[in-house]
C-alpha cells in the first residue's frame, strides 16, 4: 500500500481504479479456474511422471489455494462498503463449507439413504426395496452377527485394559529417574501403522510347520515343554490375541495423558492424605483416581471411537477368519469385495449410530461456551 | 517440595516394618518401581526389536533359528545382511511404494492446513449469520465415522474419474482431516490476544492481511502439532489407500503393499520383516526428531473421526 504512494506513476494510479482491479482479479480468476483445469486433467492422468505429479500436486495444492484466495479477496474488496463487510468472510469459510458438504455431509446423508434400500453392484438401487432389510440380514446373519460380538468384545478389553495399564505406568514413572527414557518407549508403538503392528505381532504368533518356532510366543510355549499353538485360529481366544495388539498401540497415548493428569494432582493433597495415615494403595483409589477422573474419561471415550472402527488389524491378520471378524470389515468387505452397498452401508450407518452419544456431547458441552 | 516435606517431623507416618530404616525401606520401594517398569518396558519394546533383529538376519537362519539366538552368534561372519532390505525395496516394489507414500502424505497435509486455517480465522475473528453454527456442525463432523463417507465418494470419483488417482485420494484426505484441523487451529487462534487483532484492524489492516502477516505466522506451534499427527495419520492409513487409490504396484503406498505382501508371501519372514521396518522409519525419524510436538500433536488430533 505504501509503494503506490511513493511511486505513484501512471501504472500504480491504474491500481486505484476501482474498475482496474475488478479487472484484473477476474482475468484472475479465470486464469486461475483455467489452470486448476489443466492441472486437474494432469494429475488424473496415471502414467504421468511421478516427480512432476509431485511438484505440479504442491504449486497447485499450495500456491494455487492460495492465489485463489487473495484474488477473490481483492475482488471483494472493490464492493461498495456494506456489501464488502457481509460477503468477506464468506471467502475465508467458503472452500472448507464446500469441501465439508462434498466429503462429509453429502455422503453420511448419502450412505443413511442407501442403508434402506437393496442395492448391489451391477444391479444398483432397486427402487422400492425401501426397509430395514440389510439391518436385519446384518443382525440375524450369524457371520456379521459374530462381527458385532466382536466388535463389543474390543471396545470392552482395548479401553479399560489400554486405560489401567496406562495409569498404572503413569503412576509408577512419576517415581524413577528415567521416566522420560521410559515414556517414550511405551509410547512408541503410537509412532507405528495398523499394518506394521500387524505384521510385528504375526511374527510374534507365528507357528512354524517344521523346523524351530521361530514366533517368540510359541518358542516359549516349548520352552516350558507345550506344544506350539496357531493361535490366531483358537476360536473364541484368537479374538484376545487381536485386542492385545490394540492394548500394546493404545497404552501409551493413555500413559501420556493420565501420566499429565497425574503431575497434576496438588503435593499438599498428597501430603495430607498420608499424614492422616492413608497407604499408597488407598491415595491411588480415594485421591488420585477420584482428582483425575475427567481425564480418564476423555482417555476412555477416545479410545473406544478409535476401537469401533477397528479395521486395519484384523484386515492384516484374519481377514476377518476363523470367527474374528469386525463391523469395520464387515463394511468394506460387503461394500468393496462383495459389492453389496446396501449392506455395506447399514454396517457403516451402525458405526455412526455408535458415535452419535459422543457427538451430542461435544456439541452439548460447546454449545454453552461463549465465543 | 519433597525437601520441604522431608523436613518436616513424620511423626504420624507408620512405623518402618521389621526394624528397617525409612530409609532402607525407601530404598526398597524404588527397586521394586524400578523393576516393575523395566520389565514393563520391555514388554512394549520386545516385540518392535525382535522385527528389527530379523529383517537384518539372513533368510535361512531366519527360518532356522528364532531371532533371540542371533546375538550368540553376533560376531561370526554372514549373521547380518542388508539382502533383505535390497530386495523388499526393489524386487518387492517397496521403494517406489516408498516414493507413493510421500507422495500421498505431504499434499494430504498441506492442503487440509491451508484451507482450515483461513476456516478457522473466519470464525474466530469475523462476524457472519451462521457463525456458531457453523462451527458447531464442524464439531460434530469430526466424530463421523470415514466409513459413511466410503461408498458415496467411491461412486463420485468413478463419475469422475478420480479412482485410483493421486488427486483423489489427496482430496478425500483434506476432506476427513478438515473437521479435526479446524478445530485445532480454531482453538489456537481465537486465544490470540483480542488488544493485537484490534491493533491491527485499528491501523487499517484488512482481515486478509490480518490474516496472512499476524495470525499465520503467530499460530506456527498448532500448524506444526497438526501437521505432524495428520501427517502419520495419513502416512500410516490402509483404509483409505485401499479404498481409492487400490493396490495397483504404481499407485500403492507402503501400507497397501505391506498388506499385500503379508498376503501373498505371509511366510516369508526375510520380506515382512524388511518391508514392515520400511513403513516405520518415516514414523520413527519423526517420532524421534519431534517427539514434543509429535505428542502434542497426537494428544490434539486423537478424536478424528
Amino acid at each position: 500500500m505504501r509503494s503506490v504512494q511513493l511511486n505513484g506513476g501512471p501504472v500504480m494510479a491504474l491500481f486505484e481504479k476501482t474498475w482496474f482491479r475488478v479487472l484484473v482479479s477476474l482475468v484472475m480468476i479465470m486464469a486461475l479456474s483455467y489452470g486448476f483445469m489443466v492441472s486437474t486433467e494432469f494429475m488424473k492422468n496415471q502414467d504421468a511422471p511421478r516427480a512432476m505429479l509431485a511438484i505440479v500436486a504442491i504449486l497447485v495444492g499450495v500456491l494455487g489455494i492460495w492465489a485463489l484466495y487473495l484474488t477473490v479477496d481483492n475482488l471483494v474488496s472493490t464492493f461498495p462498503i456494506r456489501i464488502r463487510d457481509f460477503v468477506r468472510p464468506f471467502v475465508f469459510i467458503a472452500p472448507a463449507a464446500i469441501i465439508l458438504g462434498v466429503f462429509i455431509i453429502y455422503p453420511t446423508i448419502r450412505t443413511t439413504w442407501l442403508s434402506f434400500f437393496i442395492s448391489r453392484r451391477g444391479t444398483g438401487v432397486v427402487p422400492g426395496s425401501f426397509g430395514l432389510q440389510n439391518y436385519v440380514s446384518l443382525f440375524t446373519d450369524p457371520a456379521t452377527f459374530r462381527a458385532l460380538i466382536n466388535n463389543a468384545l474390543w471396545l470392552v478389553f482395548v479401553p479399560s485394559f489400554s486405560v489401567s495399564i496406562g495409569l498404572i505406568i503413569a503412576i509408577l514413572v512419576d517415581r524413577i529417574r528415567w521416566e522420560k527414557f521410559a515414556k517414550s518407549l511405551i509410547f512408541l508403538p503410537m509412532a507405528i501403522s495398523f499394518v506394521g503392528a500387524g505384521v510385528i505381532w504375526r511374527f510374534i504368533y507365528f507357528r512354524a510347520t517344521f523346523g524351530a518356532q521361530i514366533g517368540l510366543l510359541n518358542a516359549i510355549v516349548e520352552l516350558f515343554g507345550g506344544s506350539p499353538q496357531g493361535w490366531l485360529r483358537i476360536e473364541p481366544w484368537n479374538n484376545f490375541f487381536l485386542i492385545v495388539i490394540m492394548v500394546w498401540l493404545q497404552t501409551g497415548y493413555a500413559m501420556v495423558i493420565l501420566s499429565s493428569a497425574v503431575k497434576g494432582v496438588p503435593g499438599e493433597l498428597l501430603e495430607a492424605a498420608r499424614i492422616d495415615g492413608a497407604g499408597e494403595v488407598r491415595i491411588f483409589f480415594q485421591v488420585i483416581i477420584p482428582f483425575i477422573m475427567g481425564t480418564i474419561v476423555t482417555v476412555t471415550t477416545t479410545i473406544t471411537i478409535l476401537v469401533l472402527k477397528v479395521f486395519d488389524i484384523v484386515f492384516v491378520m484374519t481377514s476377518g477368519n476363523f470367527n474374528t471378524n469386525v463391523i469395520a470389515n464387515v463394511m468394506y468387505q460387503q461394500m468393496f469385495v462383495q459389492g453389496n452397498f446396501g449392506r455395506g452401508s447399514a454396517a457403516a450407518v451402525i458405526l455412526f449410530i455408535a458415535v452419535i452419544p459422543v457427538m451430542v456431547h461435544n456439541v452439548r458441552s460447546l454449545k454453552s461456551r461463549r465465543f | 517440595m519433597t525437601a520441604i516435606a522431608g523436613k518436616q517431623p513424620n511423626y504420624k507416618v507408620a512405623p518402618p516394618k521389621s526394624g528397617m530404616t525409612i530409609k532402607q525401606q525407601a530404598l526398597i520401594n524404588s527397586i521394586i518401581v524400578n523393576a516393575i517398569v523395566i520389565l514393563l518396558v520391555l514388554l512394549w519394546t520386545i516385540p518392535t526389536f525382535g522385527l528389527l533383529v530379523s529383517s537384518f538376519r539372513p533368510r535361512d537362519l531366519i527360518t532356522s533359528s528364532g531371532w533371540w539366538t542371533a546375538f550368540v552368534t553376533a560376531f561370526q561372519s554372514g549373521a547380518w545382511t542388508l539382502d533383505n532390505y535390497r530386495s523388499v525395496l526393489f524386487a518387492d516394489a517397496m521403494g517406489s511404494a516408498f516414493l507413493n507414500s510421500m507422495l500421498v502424505t505431504i499434499p494430504s497435509t498441506v492442503i487440509p492446513i491451508t484451507i482450515a486455517a483461513f476456516a478457522a480465522y473466519a470464525i474466530a475473528w469475523l462476524e457472519f449469520p451462521g457463525r456458531k453454527a457453523f462451527f458447531l456442525v464442524l464439531v460434530g463432523l469430526m466424530v463421523v465415522p470415514l466409513q459413511m463417507s466410503l461408498q458415496p465418494l467411491f461412486s463420485l470419483y468413478q463419475a469422475t474419474g478420480l479412482n485410483g488417482t493421486f488427486l483423489g485420494i489427496w482430496l478425500a484426505h483434506t476432506g476427513f482431516g478438515l473437521p479435526l484441523a479446524t478445530y485445532l487451529l480454531f482453538g489456537y487462534i481465537s486465544s490470540l490476544p483480542v488488544d493485537l487483532i484490534e491493533a491491527a484492524r485499528v491501523d487499517g489492516a484488512t482481515p486478509m492481511l490480518t490474516f496472512t502477516r499476524l495470525v499465520l505466522p503467530l499460530s506456527t506451534p498448532a500448524i506444526a502439532a497438526f501437521a505432524i499427527f495428520q501427517f502419520l495419520w495419513v502416512w500410516n492409513d490402509l483404509l483409505v489407500a485401499l479404498v481409492f487409490l487400490g493396490t495397483r504396484a504404481d499407485v500403492a503406498v507402503l501400507t497397501t503393499r505391506l498388506s499385500e505382501l503379508v498376503a501373498s508371501r505371509g511366510q516369508a519372514w526375510h520380506v515382512l520383516t524388511a518391508g514392515a521396518f520400511v513403513t516405520m522409519i518415516m514414523p520413527l525419524v519423526v517420532f524421534f526428531s519431534l517427539q514434543r510436538f509429535f505428542v502434542r500433536g497426537l494428544m490434539a488430533g486423537s478424536v478424528k473421526g
